[in-house]
């Protein structure tokens, strides 16, 4: 043996350039409410709370090997935790977000005890059942009212700020530090022990079984996890709706969407959900008047992406430019030489 | 011309190359002995002949056709059979049906259920039972009928004696006889040496994928064979 | 008393179709192991391509079989071997991704093209005629036309699996697909005929579903749903099992029913998470692989 040496890293010039741009992006996203138009403003809080929902999807499916078509599920859960929460018990709308992840995360423990009885694809569609039974559930209580759904009251409206500017400024905030907190949660979790643990789960099985990986526990935190961020993006959902109907709450497309970007911007990455989320929005308001076209693309999309490209967009700039700007994996790298593969 | 003439064979795993160079040539109703340690790529020259594995190669002519680029399944219909590593018998299927779909391809010739049994009288007793239930000894017989039943011109068998008594060994190595004189050639990979040299013809020696002695059993020394086996 | 013998029978009946739904999603994933989440879509859209025969042609729904099930049963085949085949591996995130996509795809261009309209297809007074078992006790012919089409159905299928040259072929490839190539079985092509058998009975059971309820674009994911429920409470890989699965699940909508219109589809999941918690292998696991 020479005396080479190796080094672990982590952190790569792509992610050092990434957090200065970050910084920027933030300054900017920021200060948005004191100078944007409302319009755009709307348009950046459903792009929050997407990206935020499609990062939740992305650990559960991309990290934690639980590919769930349920996520409406707790949305909608959330969304209605919202109502509850701040008609029966006269807590602040904002503050629901986070008391509507915690019950959300309540809620998912005996869901999982069912859901986790079924294997892989199963599971998919046992989590779906979930979800349909939540909306029919949901639909018989007449307090919340029962199938044709309900509208906030103007007071609890008025109860976030009395100006109109004040309320989508409050809510625009809300939304913006939910994906960041969700994004920052996600990447540090995968930095973790529990992170490596996962993707040992994703990338084999049985091999992290038998390497004492404890498969269940982790998938059940992860599920948990998920269920606490869906949930409480489902709240800030219908916080911007102010409606809400077993319907539209409980809707698969919120977990359509969700996957078909994670699967065309990069399952299994942070970036991933970001470049799918703009990809998602740029295709929906340049096919807006053609009905559910945009729907049957994106659809078809996927499954060519996840035919010919598994890995998706982000895979396909990872490969060609080795970028990293959310370095979640450790490299070993020889001292003295540069060349990297992961 | 061999009945099976391969020149210059190369395959690989994804990015492991398995096999360097591989020439070998069989005639008609030869018996092939190929010997090597664990990992030397006999297994892996014997799913390539299957097409189980992709593989590249100056010739790969079995009865004057070429063999490259052909699907597995249409290669068992031109007469080459394989007896697979570990029996691989279908759990969900009877002994009986484990035979019956062996002649799945439909190749005349003259294997029939009847004549397995002949060959195997324990089998025709346990004709109803699930394949797997039967003893590993049991099991070969049934993967050997099996092949069989595919009416094969040639016949390649993966450690036939793995993991089998010394006894049950003797039981199988029995019906080769009756399978030679039909007119089938034999390639046989075999980790035991002494019963590789015992009913050879000719033995070809692998060691990390390239093929490092060849040879009849008479010709070569027990030096030879263990530097060929085991590497210098 | 006599109400809920009624509920109870017509649960039963209704419970053929379901195991009708559920046979294609059971034979599918019994061979190639993939969960096919288009399997409900499809069921739409054999009703409507069963809708444009009659159109067409003004024949009655039962005949348009002729034409139904060998265009379900192409549509079957090159789905599996133009896109399906490529998604099979120890991976389970593609076939599960890709036939969500296709699902969606194919329910948002049939809304496209026949709209979100209730369709039904007109049978005839078959629909209507009805068997008095008892005083006030009578059962519909046309449903027990679609029971008993199940329960032949399930034999057909065992015959085939069981006596038969291909079914023995799907059985080895279900058990090993490579050492079922040494045989000479194509496997790929044993996948695209095992999707094409399972568009037949998706096929059969859209026309009949179409003739006894109305049907929109939209109806797909809960047949998937229902297929789904009776497969896991039958017990995987068990054909009489998805029968008493779709038995458990229709007679559990009807009793949910009978209770309050809107409880009907909540006590079919009910029940299967019931199934589910007791009994997580189903009612009938598969002991042995047969």
């Amino acid at each position: 043996m020479t005396d080479t040496s190796y080094k672990v890293i982590r952190s790569t010039r792509a992610s050092r350039i990434g957090s200065i741009i970050g910084l920027i992006l933030f300054a900017i996203l920021v200060s948005y409410p004191s100078w944007g138009d409302r319009a755009t403003m709307r348009l950046l809080v459903e792009m929050f709370y997407i990206l935020a929902l499609a990062q939740m999807w992305n650990l559960l499916a991309g990290y934690g090997g639980l590919v769930s078509v349920g996520q409406q599920a707790f949305v909608g859960l959330g969304g209605y935790m919202l109502f509850l929460i701040t008609i029966h018990f006269g807590v602040g709308p904002i503050w629901t977000v986070p008391l509507a992840g915690l019950i959300g995360a309540l809620i998912s423990l005996p869901v999982a005890f069912l859901v986790f009885r079924l294997r892989g694809h199963y599971f998919a569609i046992g989590t779906w059942v979930v979800a349909e039974v939540f909306l029919l559930l949901f639909a018989q209580v007449k307090t919340l009212g029962g199938g044709s759904g309900m509208s906030l009251p103007v007071s609890v409206i008025k109860s976030i700020s009395s100006s109109r500017a004040g309320r989508d400024s409050a809510i625009y905030w809300t939304a913006l530090l939910v994906v960041i907190v969700v994004i920052g949660i996600v990447y540090f979790l995968l930095r973790s022990r529990h992170g490596l643990a996962l993707t040992a789960i994703r990338d084999s099985e049985e091999a992290s079984g038998s390497l004492g990986v404890d498969n269940f526990r982790a998938k059940l935190l992860v599920y948990i996890f998920a269920a606490f961020g869906t949930a409480a993006i489902g709240a800030l959902i219908f916080l911007t709706k102010l409606r809400i109907s077993p319907s539209a709450a409980f809707d698969i497309n919120w977990t359509t969407t969700v996957i078909f970007i994670v699967v065309i911007g990069g399952i299994g990455t942070i970036e991933g959900p970001i470049l799918g989320t703009i990809v998602y929005f740029l295709l929906r308001e340049q096919l807006a008047d053609f009905g559910s076209w945009y729907l049957i693309l994106l659809g078809a999309t996927a499954v060519v992406v996840m035919l010919k490209a598994p890995q998706g967009i982000w895979g396909i700039i990872t490969h060609k430019y080795d970028l990293r700007f959310f370095p979640v994996q450790r490299r070993l790298l020889l001292k003295e030489n540069d060349s990297q593969e992961s | 011309m061999s009945f099976l003439e391969i020149e210059n064979l190369t395959a690989f795993y994804g990015d492991f190359q398995a096999l360097f160079g591989i020439n070998m040539s069989i005639e008609k109703g030869e018996t092939v002995a190929a010997i090597g340690a664990n990992g030397a790529g006999k297994s892996t020259f014997l799913r390539s002949i299957t097409g189980l594995v992709q593989s590249s190669a100056n010739k790969f002519l079995y009865d004057g056709e070429t063999l490259t680029g052909k699907a597995a399944a249409d290669i068992v219909g031109l007469g080459i059979a394989m007896v697979p590593e570990g029996r691989r018998l279908f759990p969900s299927l009877s002994v009986e049906e484990n035979l019956i779909v062996g002649s799945y391809s439909q190749r005349p010739g003259n294997w029939t259920l009847e004549r397995v049994y002949k060959m195997f009288p324990k089998l025709e007793q346990r004709r109803d039972v699930p394949g797997t239930a039967l003893s590993g000894g049991e099991q070969q017989m049934v993967a050997i009928g099996r092949a069989l039943m595919s009416n094969p011109d040639i016949l390649l068998c993966d450690e036939l004696s793995l993991g089998l008594a010394p006894i049950i060994i003797k039981d199988i190595y029995d019906a080769i006889p009756e399978i030679k004189a039909e007119g089938i050639s034999l390639l046989i990979v075999e980790q035991d040496i002494n019963q590789a040299l015992a009913i050879a013809d000719r033995v070809y020696c692998f060691q990390e994928g390239r093929i490092s002695l060849d040879g009849k059993p008479g010709d070569l020394t027990k030096d030879q064979i263990a530097a060929a086996y085991f590497g210098r | 008393m006599i109400e809920w013998a009624n509920t109870i029978i017509q649960g039963i009946l209704t419970g053929g179709l379901y195991a009708m739904f559920a046979a294609g999603l059971a034979i599918i994933f019994g061979i190639m192991r993939l969960v096919n989440i288009t399997h409900g879509d499809l069921i739409v859209l054999a009703a409507f391509v069963a809708m444009i025969v009659i159109e067409v042609t003004g024949v009655n729904p039962f005949i348009s079989m002729i034409a139904v099930l060998p265009i379900m049963f192409v549509v079957g085949y090159f789905l599996q071997r133009g896109i399906l085949n490529f998604t099979l591996g120890d991976d389970l995130l593609p076939p599960l991704l890709v036939t969500f996509g296709i699902s969606i795809v194919v329910q948002n261009v049939l809304l496209e093209i026949f709209t979100a309209d209730s369709q039904r297809l007109k049978a005839g007074t078959i629909e209507t005629m009805s068997l008095e078992l008892t005083e006030g006790l009578s059962i519909g012919v046309f449903p027990l036309i679609i029971f008993i089409t199940a329960v032949a159905m399930i034999v057909c299928l065992q015959m085939l699996f069981n006596y038969t040259r291909i079914g023995r072929a799907f059985r080895a490839t279900s058990d090993d697909a490579t050492t079922a190539q040494l045989m000479g079985i194509n496997h790929k092509h044993i996948f695209g005929l095992a999707m094409g058998l399972a568009l037949v009975l998706v096929a059969i059971a859209g026309v009949l579903m179409a003739v006894r309820t109305n049907f929109d674009p939209t109806v797909g994911p809960s047949r998937l749903l229902y297929a789904f429920e009776a497969v896991i409470m039958g017990g995987l890989g068990s054909l009489w099992g998805t029968l008493i699965g779709g038995i458990i699940l229709g007679v559990a909508q009807n009793i949910g029913a009978k209770i309050d219109p809107g409880w009907q589809i909540l006590f079919g999941h009910i029940a299967f998470l019931i199934v589910l918690v007791f009994r997580p292998n189903g009612l009938f696991p598969r002991t042995r692989d047969d």
